[in-house]
Formats: C-alpha cells, sequence, structure tokens
C-alpha cells in the first residue's frame, strides 16, 4: 500500500481524550490521535536551524512561492520549500545532493514573506559539510586551486597579470607605477585567465585608456575574491583571500574601486566590509562607465547593428539592485536594438554559476535535464536576439558553450565591454 | 601501527618553468613548490591505513625552500599526528640520493612500521626515492602501489602492472611502499582547518647531514623541447581524405 495512504488510514479519532489533566471526552470536540503532520521530526529542521546564519531555515510555511521562481527547479526537481518538507521527511540536508544545487541568486529570498534566507542558509550548511568532509569532488579542485594559486582556474599567480601583454594600450600595474591612482581596477580571476574573460580585459583597458581614466591593477599582488568559495562552504579560503586582498587594497592610494565581476562586487562592498571592515568607494564597472556616459558617447563612433538582449547578473540585479547601469551602456550604443527576455530585471534567471556553481558543471548534470546557462540560451534564442549581453566574468564561457550544445551557434555572447569595445574602434561585427 | 610518509616538494608545473643562465636547471626563484601529486596519495593512503587499522601517522619531508610548513600543516589537517621538517643550508635542486639519505637518517630514527612515500615525483621522475630509502632502511619495498591494508604484522598492498594486470602481495612489516594512488581521492582540508594547524601545531626540526655528497650523475644540460616536426591536416570529404591517407601510406611503404 501507498506510504502516504497507510498514514492517513492510521488516524484515528480518540474515544477519550485528556487535555491538562481535565477530561474533555466526548462526540463534540473531535480530538484526533496524532495527525500525519505530526508524525515528521522536526530534528533535522532544527540541525540546519542551529547554525549561526542558518536561522530563517525554520521559519518556512511552506506557501512554495520560491518554487516557480527557483531557477534550478525550472531544469530540474528542487526549490527552497521542498528542502524543508524533505528534512521533515528524514532526509539529511547536510549529507544530501539538494545542498550543492542552489547557485545563490536569490530570486526565493525575493518573493519569500518569512524572509528564509537561502543566501544565508546554504553557505552555512556547507561549510559543516565541507568541515566534516562532505564535497564534491569537482568543486575540492576549485577549492584547492584557489588556495594553492589564488585562483580556481588552477592557473600560476604570477602569470596573473600575463593578459596585459596582449593589450595595445598600456596597462599600469601599482607595483610599477609607485604614485597614487585614482582608479584601482581590480579585474579578477577570470577576466585574467580564462581566453574569453581576457577578451573583455582588454576591451576594458581600451576603454579606460580612451576615456583617459588614471587607473592601475594589481597583477601578481591580486588573488581571487574568494566570495563564490565562501558561499559553496570554505569560510575559511574566503578570510585567507580577503585578507590578502585588503592588505593589497591598502597597500596603494586610491579614491576608487572599479571592479570587472559582480561576485567581486558583493565580496567587496558587503562581506570584506561586513567581515573585515573594509569600507572604501566600489563600483562594478557598469556603473563607472554609466556615470561617465558623456565622456564615453562621443567615443562611441560605430553603429553596432545587432538585436541585443540583456541577462541580468545575479549580483549585480538581485543583489545589489542595479538593474539600470548595464542597459543605459547598451542604449547608448549607435545602432544596437535592445530588446528585454521575459526573465528579467528583479525576475532574471541565473547562469547557473554562482554559489559555487561555476566549479559543479557535472555533478549538477546528475540532477537537472539541462544546465541553467543552456535554458537561459534557450531563452535569449526565442527572443530573436543576435547577441546575448553579459556583465558578469563567469557567464560568456557558460553561455557561449550552452549556445554550442543548444544547437544555436548564431547567438553570440558579448560582454558589455566588449560591445562597447566594437562600437568605440568600428570592429565589424 | 607506526606509519610514516616521505614527501617530496616540487616545483609547479602551472608555472612557466624558466631555466637558469647556465641552462642546468630550472631558474628556482621563478617557479612556486607545490607538494609532488604522488605524495599527496600516499598521505590519503597513509590516512585511511590509520583510521582502519589504528597508529599514528608522521609526515616528514626535506625543507628545499623553505615554504614547507604549508604542506605539512596540510596534511596534519588530513588526519597526519606529527609533522617533521629535515633543515640545513638547502638550496634546490637537491637530487634523489641526497633527498632519499637525509629522508632515511629522519626515518630511521622514528622506528617506522610503514613507510609510505610518493612513486615518483614529477621533478625528476625517476622513482627511486622509494627503493633507495628501502634500502638504506633495509626493508622490503613494493612500488606502483594502489592500496594498502594492514593486518597483524603484515600489510597486503595492490599493486599495477601494465595491461591492467593486478596483483596483490603480502609484505612483511617494516615496509616501504611507493604509493601510485591511494584506494580514495585524497581528502579536501578545510582552510580553516589548515590555518588553526598553522597556528597550534608543532614541527620538529631535524638536522640535513650536510657532510653527504653524492657523485654519482650530474645533471649537465637541461633544455626545453625543441618541436622537431609539424602536424598535416588533411583538408577535403570523407572520400578525399582517405584517398590522401592511403597515398600517404603507400608514399611511406606501409601499403
Amino acid at each position: 500500500m501507498d506510504a502516504g495512504l497507510d498514514k492517513v488510514d492510521a488516524i484515528w479519532e480518540k474515544e477519550v481524550a485528556i487535555v491538562d489533566g481535565i477530561d474533555i471526552s466526548g462526540p463534540w470536540n473531535r480530538m484526533f490521535e496524532q495527525r500525519v503532520v505530526w508524525e515528521y521530526t522536526p530534528e533535522l529542521i532544527d540541525k540546519v536551524a542551529a547554525l549561526p546564519g542558518a536561522e530563517s531555515f525554520s521559519w518556512c510555511y511552506q506557501c512554495a512561492k520560491c518554487v516557480p521562481v527557483c531557477p534550478v527547479d525550472m531544469v530540474g526537481d528542487y526549490g527552497p520549500r521542498k528542502l524543508y518538507r524533505k528534512a521533515q521527511t528524514g532526509v539529511d540536508l547536510f549529507t544530501s545532493d539538494d545542498l550543492w544545487l542552489c547557485t545563490t541568486c536569490m530570486n526565493c529570498v525575493r518573493v519569500c514573506k518569512k524572509v528564509v534566507d537561502m543566501v544565508k542558509i546554504m553557505p552555512a550548511v556547507r561549510e559543516q559539510a565541507v568541515l566534516d568532509g562532505f564535497v564534491p569532488e569537482e568543486l575540492q579542485k576549485a577549492f584547492e586551486d584557489t588556495a594553492k594559486y589564488g585562483n580556481p582556474l588552477g592557473q600560476s599567480q604570477r602569470k596573473r597579470a600575463a593578459w596585459t601583454k596582449k593589450s595595445d594600450v598600456p596597462v599600469p600595474i601599482m607595483k610599477d607605477l609607485k604614485r597614487p591612482v585614482d582608479v584601482l581596477w581590480y579585474v579578477g580571476s577570470y577576466p585574467s585567465y580564462h581566453p574569453r574573460g581576457i577578451d573583455a580585459a582588454l576591451a576594458a583597458a581600451r576603454i579606460f585608456h580612451a576615456l583617459g581614466v588614471d587607473y592601475g591593477i594589481l597583477g601578481r599582488e591580486e588573488k581571487d575574491d574568494g566570495d563564490s568559495q565562501r558561499l559553496a562552504g570554505e569560510t575559511g579560503l574566503f578570510e585567507m583571500l580577503a585578507e590578502h586582498n585588503i592588505s593589497m587594497f591598502e597597500k596603494y592610494e586610491w579614491n576608487l574601486m572599479v571592479v570587472t565581476g559582480p561576485h567581486e562586487y558583493n565580496a567587496f562592498k558587503k562581506e570584506y566590509k561586513q567581515r573585515f571592515g573594509f569600507d572604501r568607494p566600489i563600483q562594478h564597472y557598469t556603473q563607472f562607465l554609466a556615470d561617465r556616459l558623456d565622456d564615453l558617447k562621443p567615443l562611441l563612433k560605430h553603429e553596432v547593428p545587432l538585436k541585443v538582449t540583456f541577462h541580468d547578473p545575479c549580483y549585480l540585479g538581485r543583489h545589489h539592485g542595479e538593474y539600470d547601469a548595464p542597459r543605459a551602456l547598451l542604449q547608448a550604443i549607435p545602432g544596437l536594438e535592445l530588446i528585454e527576455m521575459g526573465r528579467c530585471r528583479e525576475n532574471g534567471y541565473c547562469c547557473g554559476g554562482g554559489g559555487g556553481g561555476m566549479w559543479l558543471d557535472s555533478f549538477t548534470q546528475n540532477h537537472t535535464v539541462m544546465r541553467l546557462s543552456e535554458r537561459r540560451v534557450l531563452e535569449a534564442a526565442a527572443y530573436g536576439a543576435e547577441v546575448l549581453a553579459v556583465a558578469c566574468p563567469f557567464e560568456v564561457s557558460r553561455f557561449e558553450d550552452a549556445a554550442k550544445s543548444t544547437g544555436n551557434d548564431q547567438l553570440r555572447v558579448l560582454d558589455i565591454l566588449e560591445l562597447l569595445d566594437m562600437s568605440m574602434r568600428g570592429v565589424s561585427a | 601501527m607506526n606509519i610514516v610518509v616521505a614527501i617530496k616538494h616540487v616545483p609547479s608545473t602551472a608555472d612557466e618553468l624558466e631555466l637558469n643562465d647556465d641552462g642546468t636547471n630550472l631558474d628556482f626563484d621563478e617557479v612556486d613548490f607545490v607538494l609532488n601529486e604522488f605524495d599527496e596519495h600516499a598521505i590519503e593512503q597513509a590516512v585511511l591505513v590509520k583510521e582502519a587499522a589504528g597508529g599514528e601517522v608522521t609526515v616528514v619531508g626535506v625543507d628545499v625552500i623553505e615554504e614547507l610548513d604549508g604542506v605539512l600543516h596540510t596534511a596534519l589537517a588530513k588526519g597526519a599526528d606529527k609533522a617533521a621538517k629535515i633543515v640545513g643550508d638547502i638550496e634546490p635542486p637537491i637530487n634523489s640520493h641526497t633527498h632519499a639519505r637525509w629522508l632515511a637518517d629522519a626515518i630511521g630514527e622514528m622506528g617506522p612500521d610503514l613507510v609510505l612515500t610518493g612513486v615518483q615525483a614529477v621533478d625528476d621522475l625517476d622513482g627511486q626515492i622509494g627503493p633507495m630509502l628501502a634500502a638504506h632502511l633495509d626493508m622490503p619495498y613494493v612500488g606502483v602501489v594502489t592500496g594498502v591494508s594492514a593486518s597483524n604484522g603484515s600489510v597486503t598492498v595492490h599493486k599495477e602492472y601494465p595491461g591492467g594486470v593486478m596483483a596483490e602481495f603480502e609484505v612483511s612489516l617494516p615496509a616501504v611502499i611507493g604509493v601510485q594512488a591511494a584506494e580514495k581521492p585524497p581528502r579536501y582540508a578545510p582552510i580553516s582547518k589548515i590555518r588553526q594547524m598553522a597556528k597550534s601545531a608543532e614541527i620538529e626540526e631535524i638536522d640535513a647531514d650536510e657532510d653527504f655528497e653524492y657523485e654519482g650523475c650530474e645533471l649537465r644540460q637541461m633544455a626545453k623541447p625543441v618541436s622537431a616536426g609539424h602536424a598535416e591536416m588533411l583538408e577535403g570529404d570523407a572520400e578525399e581524405v582517405a584517398e590522401k591517407i592511403i597515398a600517404l601510406l603507400e608514399d611511406r611503404g606501409l601499403l
């Protein structure tokens, strides 16, 4: 017999009911034996909620608003509400594969009436899992590489500034400059090492140069921000990197920090500030350039006649409320037609790379019918976009691979920096 | 069981390897050092044996560039109990013979039941540390091992032969084992645990016998490989490419 029905059969009306010592037996009171919901244990929920930061897990009242907005549920069977329900029925989140599927995109928190905060719950539980030795192999490699080499790609720390040799404009490095600068540009790991990330970094260098920005980069003194590793459960690694980076930030004089990636933006603006008191002006490059649109516009001389749609990075949009700066930049490009996808802005879809997802591709594959990035690329293609524009270094490679794997080779994936650079230089699309 | 793991700090191949000015070795100032990958497996295997059969694991290595502490803290965070480093006026490169001599001197003092080490290391690929340790310590040696289990007074080891042939040895103790791969992938050491070890752990320092001098072979020249040829891409559809392949094979007298 079906287990659920079995339990329903086991509910009996009580013939005798005594509450607080008072006999209230009788046909009028309808006292039941414990009902199904009481037969489940709250222990596994309490186990999660006992962790600092994960208290809100127990506030869930199963309304399920989080499930339809969860990008993972769209390609699989997941969702914060389900985690709570599974815990009731005996699934231990600490050892469950579910633990590694959340990308911390924050769309559930946006709609949750009880503010069950998965962005805090997940890192707390994952940290304990990592300490207990439960860590998926691919993720372990990214952790080890980050610890050894200062970047999750496993590239040499000594080669962090090697990309600058490909630049046709000078890229000043703070150590050599030996003077204060206006802007400290934190380049980030993927723009420093990943071939497609380097394309964006080179474009940024040309744009900064054309705008006459007085800037410098840290080069070999820069290490990964560590925030995605923290969200994936490696708090110690995050702290080690934060201590290093902050000591480098403080070594030089500068007025404003500009970061290429939204994850770095979140790391420095929120986490480094809250945990280490690092409190300096920081902008994502889209904000920095949008503030300088009057100077930038005259440089955008060439038409880029493309139908472009924009993917809001979770950590720029939902996490920090910046939806307009990237769009202002795209709209400033002559000839470019910006179209919006259904899932945009506050309800933007997730590329799957956040919260450690960048390093859990095969693991997640086993639990989803397609990659999140593939789902997003299908959406962009359905809207007839020729270009999927991005503003996060995780996304270029993810979406390019997804465009190929879903047979949408016609869809190009370009960082906003690359589109601006195309308009500036007149490089044909 | 008293288990000792002999490890080696080796140049990182993630770096662009630069040669020194006289072309006799790497420029060791321009390269980072990492733990030899096979030694990571030796450490994991040692901790697995300890977990299964009880005992104590000591990890020991030569502090080639005075940066071995991080490696030893990581080993302690993974479950090793003690760590030791061999110190002195040491400059890289240290050849296998010297390495083995110093390690054997240190390990001999520790009275081990079982010595594990990586079957080879990426720096010289000669796989000699294990056999030389065994010779110095007068113990049996089995190399290219992919699993170790301990029982009373002996260990059973799995050894891999070419062609997918596997063998099982029973080795009387004490013995030296060259580990190709641990039974399980090396576990992860959370950074918080490593940093805790860095604060609390004590690393024993053992003086290297600097008078020992190896006079065997000398590395005369090291050079980057020069590409001797290039690949030829055959263009065309399947039929055309097939014809070209046949023509090529005929041309070389292979058909």
